[in-house]
């Protein structure tokens, strides 16, 4: 059947709509109801459940249930079902526009500050909907760190830009090991320790990217999303960022999106694969997913013949 | 038709077309020229006439005295009560514009729905291009009352609401300028701000207000320049009396009447004075000294704003 999707015409628009934004997904939208996908849909949630008892052994920190997100009328996530295993790194993986950012966002509650942003159904968090009313996305954010796609240090001193979480949090301590302390742990440290009150900005790309993940991990939250964290960095910069991220999964839970694929096989525990529509069609180890995964589309997606 | 033959044309179409560039080039530079010169001769003339007056009245009585008093020509001209009185309006203006300006801009800029910032942005234009005539009038007419009204013990004239009526006219320049500069510090640093968990405030006052900080300045000092060059308002609101400040009582010096700067330039071109006396020609010294006063706050507008300017990623 899924030879025949791509033959099928409907499919080709599939494959356009990848590079697209908000209006492939409309289009995408559409085939959700197209006959052909249903099975997938169906069967990417028999998948999930499949998973659940291979990823036993780690308690389960994050779970959505039936997420949906729209932007005003155009669905980016359709009813995903996801459980995030604590102290692993899980990859989310996907094509441009299939709404790995979207879901990650979701996480923290990061959508609330885009207007024409709505959720629907549950993402629970320590078994608490993150999207209930008594829900403070501020206290929410507080617990789980987030790294974004371009390093975005503060225009203040090193020091400041990592004691930033601790000020706004309250957060008593001596800060001057804290801050050594976190920015040992982003490998950033011997780099800058003579030099903590100059400007984060004058570091260069992939520092101010660890100066960052330095300054997410100083107030230790429980979880740490990232959106694409490598994807403006050079090579070498990259390889130290990915080096962190596997050491950062000793303490703590890491979300990482990430539109490269080798870097998810290489550091990740689970992968989570999006495709276009916002449809989670396949979560699960990243062996497994790489090596062999269950559905077709998956697999034409990560050999590269879509997407 | 093979590629060799054709024939290209290189040269220049009509010599017609070459001309008109040229007068374009030079009407252009014209009108910008023409600013150019209007300034120079401004201060050209502004400095002959004031050399004039210097011939009249000596310098070193016009710089250090404490009394100024016109009487027909003639008269005693210390500059200082009419500077202190310019100061006094700076000062109190600022109170009222810097923190009203620069909230109000947090909140177009942080807070404001897109709704709400498209019915309050025009309004407060609107209040930019109300004339100054009728600020005064208002100072006059009701601000002087109602600060009566709830017990300051001002007079007719006073400084007190010149200055806050002249804080209100610079309100829109301030809440403009700083606006502009927060809209333009990235969403970037507002999303980490979020994301470590800082509320709308925080990111608002530790975050969006330091990285714009150079605008903000430069915002102040372009809306105190014109509260220093301000006439129409403390003419009509302030008074037409001549007082130094007294510096027993500071307070004291709000409640009264005085004459700024400008208030007397307006006091020598429309009194009986004959042209060339010492009393015509202040105004020119009067105005020399006010333009070097915003020229310097301008030029260190410039030196905060390159100073402070932050480069965002």
């Amino acid at each position: 059947m899924t030879r025949d999707q791509m033959t099928d015409p409907d499919s080709r628009t599939d494959n356009q709509a990848t590079d697209g934004g908000r209006e492939s997904l409309a289009n995408n939208d559409l085939e959700g109801s197209d006959p052909t996908t249903d099975p997938l849909v169906d069967s990417s949630i028999d998948v999930d459940k499949s998973a659940a008892p291979s990823g036993s052994e780690s308690r389960t920190v994050i779970e959505s249930r039936d997420l949906d997100v729209f932007y005003d009328d155009v669905q980016a996530l359709q009813s995903v079902d996801i459980d995030i295993p604590a102290e692993q790194v899980t990859a989310i993986i996907g094509p441009s526009g299939c709404g790995k950012s979207t879901f990650l966002r979701c996480i923290n509650r990061m959508n609330d500050l885009v207007d024409a942003a709505r959720v629907d159904g549950e993402l629970l968090f320590e078994g608490k909907n993150v999207y209930d009313d008594d829900v403070d996305p501020v206290v929410l954010r507080r617990k789980i760190g987030m790294v974004f796609q371009a390093p975005n240090p503060f225009p203040k001193s090193i020091y400041d830009n990592v004691t930033y979480g601790l000020d706004v949090q309250g957060v008593d301590g001596d800060y001057d090991e804290i801050v050594e302390d976190a920015l040992r742990r982003a490998a950033l440290w011997d780099e800058v320790k003579d030099q903590l009150d100059s400007s984060g900005l004058d570091l260069s790309g992939g520092q101010q990217q660890r100066l960052c993940i330095a300054r997410a991990i100083a107030p230790d939250p429980d979880v740490i999303l990232m959106d694409e964290p490598a994807s403006a960095l050079d090579p070498v910069a990259t390889s130290k960022i990915e080096d962190l991220i596997e050491d950062l999964a000793e303490e703590y839970t890491v979300v990482i999106v990430t539109h490269n694929m080798q870097q998810a096989a290489r550091i990740s525990d689970k992968t989570a694969v999006f495709l276009t529509g916002g449809e989670l069609v396949e979560f699960d180890d990243t062996d497994k997913i790489f090596e062999n995964p269950e559905h077709d589309r998956v697999e034409d997606y990560i050999t590269g013949k879509f997407g | 038709m093979s590629e060799r033959s054709i024939d290209v044309d290189l040269t220049r179409s009509s010599s017609g077309q070459v001309v008109k560039e040229r007068i374009y080039k030079w009407l252009l530079f014209a009108c910008a020229a023409l600013t150019v010169f209007v300034t120079v001769a401004i201060i050209y003339t502004l400095a002959r006439d004031a050399i004039t007056f210097f011939d009249l009245v000596p310098a070193a009585e016009f710089f250090t005295e404490t009394e100024w008093f016109v009487r027909g020509d003639g008269g005693n001209f210390g500059v200082w009560p009419l500077v202190s009185a310019t100061l006094i309006i700076t000062v109190v203006s600022a109170m009222v514009a810097v923190p009203t300006g620069v909230a109000a801009a947090v909140y177009l800029s942080e807070y404001a729905t897109d709704r709400m910032r498209s019915v309050l942005k025009p309004a407060l234009e609107i209040l930019a291009g109300i004339p100054t005539v009728v600020y005064g009038y208002l100072a006059l007419v009701y601000l002087t009352p109602a600060l009566q009204a709830i017990g300051i013990p001002v007079g007719t004239f006073n400084l007190l609401s010149a200055s806050i009526m002249v804080g209100i006219m610079i309100i829109p320049m301030v809440s403009s300028l700083s606006e502009d500069a927060m809209s333009s510090v990235p969403d970037s640093l507002r999303q980490a701000g979020y994301g470590m968990g800082a509320t709308k405030y925080e990111v608002s006052t530790g975050i969006v207000i330091p990285a714009a900080i150079s605008g903000i300045f430069s915002s102040f000092i372009l809306a105190l320049s014109r509260a220093i060059g301000e006439t129409m308002i403390v003419v009509m609101a302030a008074g037409l009396r001549p007082r130094m400040f007294n510096f027993s009582n500071p307070l004291n010096n709000l409640l009264s009447s005085g004459q700024p700067m400008t208030a007397g330039m307006v006091n020598a071109v429309t009194s009986d004075a004959t042209g060339g006396s010492a009393t015509y020609l202040s105004m020119f010294a009067l105005g020399l000294t006010l333009f070097v006063i915003t020229f310097a706050m301008n030029l260190a507008s410039d030196f905060v704003a390159a100073r402070y300017q932050e480069e965002y990623q």
